[in-house]
């Protein structure tokens, strides 16, 4: 009992990284821009959230100093592919590969520096529960907050007239611009706001899931969190739905490892990558499906007055 | 105020000047970090751009080096001139590593001797099935369940990755290795032949040489390397001339893959001779850098494969001899490609200033 109670507290905490980055990713998506650059966001952004609270020891620097590196990374993908037209798959493929160089080099220094276990947040009485308490109630206030993102951007999408106007460039970049709708500055604001949801994600990987910094400390979940917004068919619940079971599959290799299975450590290490690629064909299966529930200009460019 | 005028036509001449801007914008950023490190900026770019053509041994290394480069992004041209995005060519790469190189190690094991030209040849096929293998698996995918292909191709490279370690720590390892994970060194049979004797440049120069002539031919002498590209530029056109563009997709998967999969042949067979974890290098990253700083041009990828290959040596030579970190070689191919992109604009668009005054009106 107690070991499954484990599991499900490792099971959210490590979906909450994927759903933060997804709902980012989301974000980009819904307004037409595909951002491929999300796993050199998150490395960035990991190694800043790191150097942020080994030097000030505080959560939440940490977690705006991850949000401010992805940011100003994704500030720069937007320039260059909302403006100077850049492909937006090369670009989002140069982001990341900057991205994994760059946080190569700047936490040369913070190899094999640990931070302190962070201090699990109890929500006052429903902790103590046997079992539930332990299992969804003791986390970090990140995986509450992941929750709470995800509901905020639900309502924001589809209840609000901000999220219309988004929806709508993201579907119809020349009618949004022809109702007035700066469309250009609306892409530039949501790529922004994913990549700040990335920096949080990365952030959190470095500060509170590892918690330590090594080079490609992501491992593919920028990745893994862009076949997420696939898999969730754009819709915001289904990303976190998505994350927890992709939380799951990862430790799911070390449940099976405990349980004595002779299986090798490689091999099941392949299998969070192993179900992405299942659950990316299963989704997508269906190509009108898939056209139906995809942002209609996501991936094209827009220049108005032509 | 500056603005963005579109060109009637794209500037062939801005295509070729913009790889050389971006690399000179990399070399003043390049400057600027050195100085922050506290080292000279120009004794660090000598070291990055000079220094690995000072001696015999220096040029051999860059040669050495850029041959997988450009054998893997001959193939990547291919796919994105097909506007197939192919980006696992790691995991292709070392495919061909575990193909060729398994193949070797099979015969070395089981005493089987074979004279160099049969065993070697059998080595690099070998490695061109094992690319061509990892690649249809996201070529399958793609056609038959619409996956896309960008995620899967990733993904796949971290399976490898796995795949590889799984082997050299498993059922491959050297059993008199005192317990490294690596593999028995390979039968020298299986070896390629130096093309300059008391040098380790092999002739996998040769091989790289060839294989860019023929993929000039393939791109731009035969109908097949036309429909492809049709099918990238104008999917609606080539549809209504009647190019499959499934077949197109499996042609371009199986190139690249291919291709990746021979550079990871040459690379055992030339250079590893065993295998090991570090293997994966991120060679087929970076023959991505390679692939659009040379143009998606066989030529163009030949320089650009010497130029990444270059800074790759000259980050060794600064690690080694200045103290400086080898994550820089990754700060600068990245900072390399994220400028070339950017001056890419310069190719379909021209900077006009304009008045304010003007702007009023």
């Amino acid at each position: 009992m107690d070991t499954l109670a484990l599991l499900i507290a490792a099971t959210l905490a490590s979906g909450t990284p994927l759903a933060i980055a997804g709902l980012g990713l989301l974000i980009n998506e819904k307004a037409g821009v595909l951002n491929l650059g999300a796993e050199g966001m998150m490395l960035v952004a990991a190694i800043a959230g790191f150097a942020a609270a080994f030097t000030t020891g505080s959560d939440i620097a940490a977690f705006v100093a991850g949000a401010a590196a992805g940011a100003l990374l994704a500030a720069a993908f937007g320039v260059l592919v909302i403006w100077l037209n850049t492909n937006q798959y090369a670009t989002g493929l140069a982001l990341s590969l900057f991205g994994y160089g760059f946080s190569a080099f700047v936490g040369v220094g913070y190899v094999g520096q640990k931070l302190s276990e962070r201090t699990a947040f109890e929500v006052p009485g429903l902790g103590q529960i046997p079992f539930i308490g332990p299992a969804l109630f003791r986390h970090h206030p990140m995986v509450y907050i992941a929750i709470g993102l995800i509901v905020v951007a639900m309502w924001f999408l589809y209840r609000s007239r901000a999220g219309l106007v988004l929806r709508a460039v993201g579907e119809s970049p020349e009618s949004a611009h022809a109702l007035g709708y700066k469309v250009r500055w609306i892409r530039l604001l949501a790529v922004v706001a994913g990549g700040a949801l990335c920096g949080m994600a990365g952030a959190f990987l470095s500060v509170v899931y590892a918690p330590l910094w090594v080079e490609g400390l992501v491992a593919g979940r920028g990745w893994i969190a862009l076949a997420l917004t696939t898999f969730a068919t754009w819709r915001p619940w289904r990303v976190l739905l998505g994350a927890y079971l992709f939380g799951g599959v990862t430790m799911a290799q070390f449940a099976l490892q405990g349980a004595g299975v002779n299986v090798s450590s490689q091999l099941l290490a392949m299998l969070p990558y192993l179900a992405t690629i299942v659950v990316l064909a299963v989704i997508s299966r269906n190509p009108t499906w898939i056209r139906l529930n995809m942002p209609a200009s996501l991936g094209k460019p827009f220049h108005p007055g032509t | 105020m500056l603005r963005l005028e579109a060109r009637p036509q794209p500037s062939k001449l801005m295509s070729l000047l913009s790889p050389v801007l971006a690399l000179a914008l990399t070399a003043i950023l390049a400057s600027i970090l050195f100085a922050a490190l506290g080292k000279d900026p120009v004794r660090g770019l000598a070291m990055f751009f000079v220094e690995p053509f000072s001696n015999l041994r220096q040029i051999t290394a860059v040669l050495l080096k850029a041959v997988p480069l450009i054998v893997i992004a001959l193939g990547l041209a291919v796919c994105y001139r097909s506007n197939v995005w192919n980006i696992g060519a790691e995991g292709q790469f070392l495919f061909g590593v575990l193909a060729g190189g398994g193949f070797a190690l099979w015969l070395t094991t089981h005493g089987i001797q074979l004279p160099q030209a049969v065993a070697l040849p059998l080595v690099l096929v070998a490695s061109v099935l094992g690319g061509m293998a990892w690649a249809a698996i996201t070529a399958v995918l793609r056609d038959r369940f619409n996956a896309n292909e960008i995620l899967v191709s990733l993904m796949l490279v971290y399976v490898a990755q796995q795949f590889v370690n799984y082997l050299v720590f498993g059922p491959w390892k050297d059993p008199a290795g005192f317990n490294f994970p690596q593999t028995k060194n390979f039968d020298p049979s299986t070896w390629l032949p130096l093309l300059v004797p008391g040098t380790r440049l092999n002739i996998g120069v040769l091989i790289a040489l060839v294989l860019v002539a023929l993929t000039w031919v393939f791109m731009f002498r035969l109908f097949r390397g036309f429909q492809l590209q049709v099918g990238g530029l104008a999917p609606a056109a080539a549809r209504y001339a009647g190019f499959s563009s499934s077949s197109a997709l499996w042609t371009a998967m199986m190139i690249s893959g291919g291709l990746a999969g021979l550079a990871g042949g040459i690379e055992a067979a030339g250079t590893f001779r065993q295998i090991t974890p570090h293997v994966s290098t991120g060679l087929g990253f970076t023959a991505i850098i390679v692939c659009f700083v040379g143009r998606l041009h066989p030529v163009g990828i030949v320089f650009a494969g010497i130029l990444l290959s270059t800074m790759i040596i000259g980050g060794e030579l600064g690690q080694s001899r200045l103290g400086l970190p080898n994550a820089l070689t990754g700060v600068f191919q990245g900072l390399l490609l994220v400028l070339l992109l950017a001056c890419d604009t310069l190719i379909h668009y021209r900077v006009r200033v304009r008045s304010a005054l003007a702007d009023a009106r």
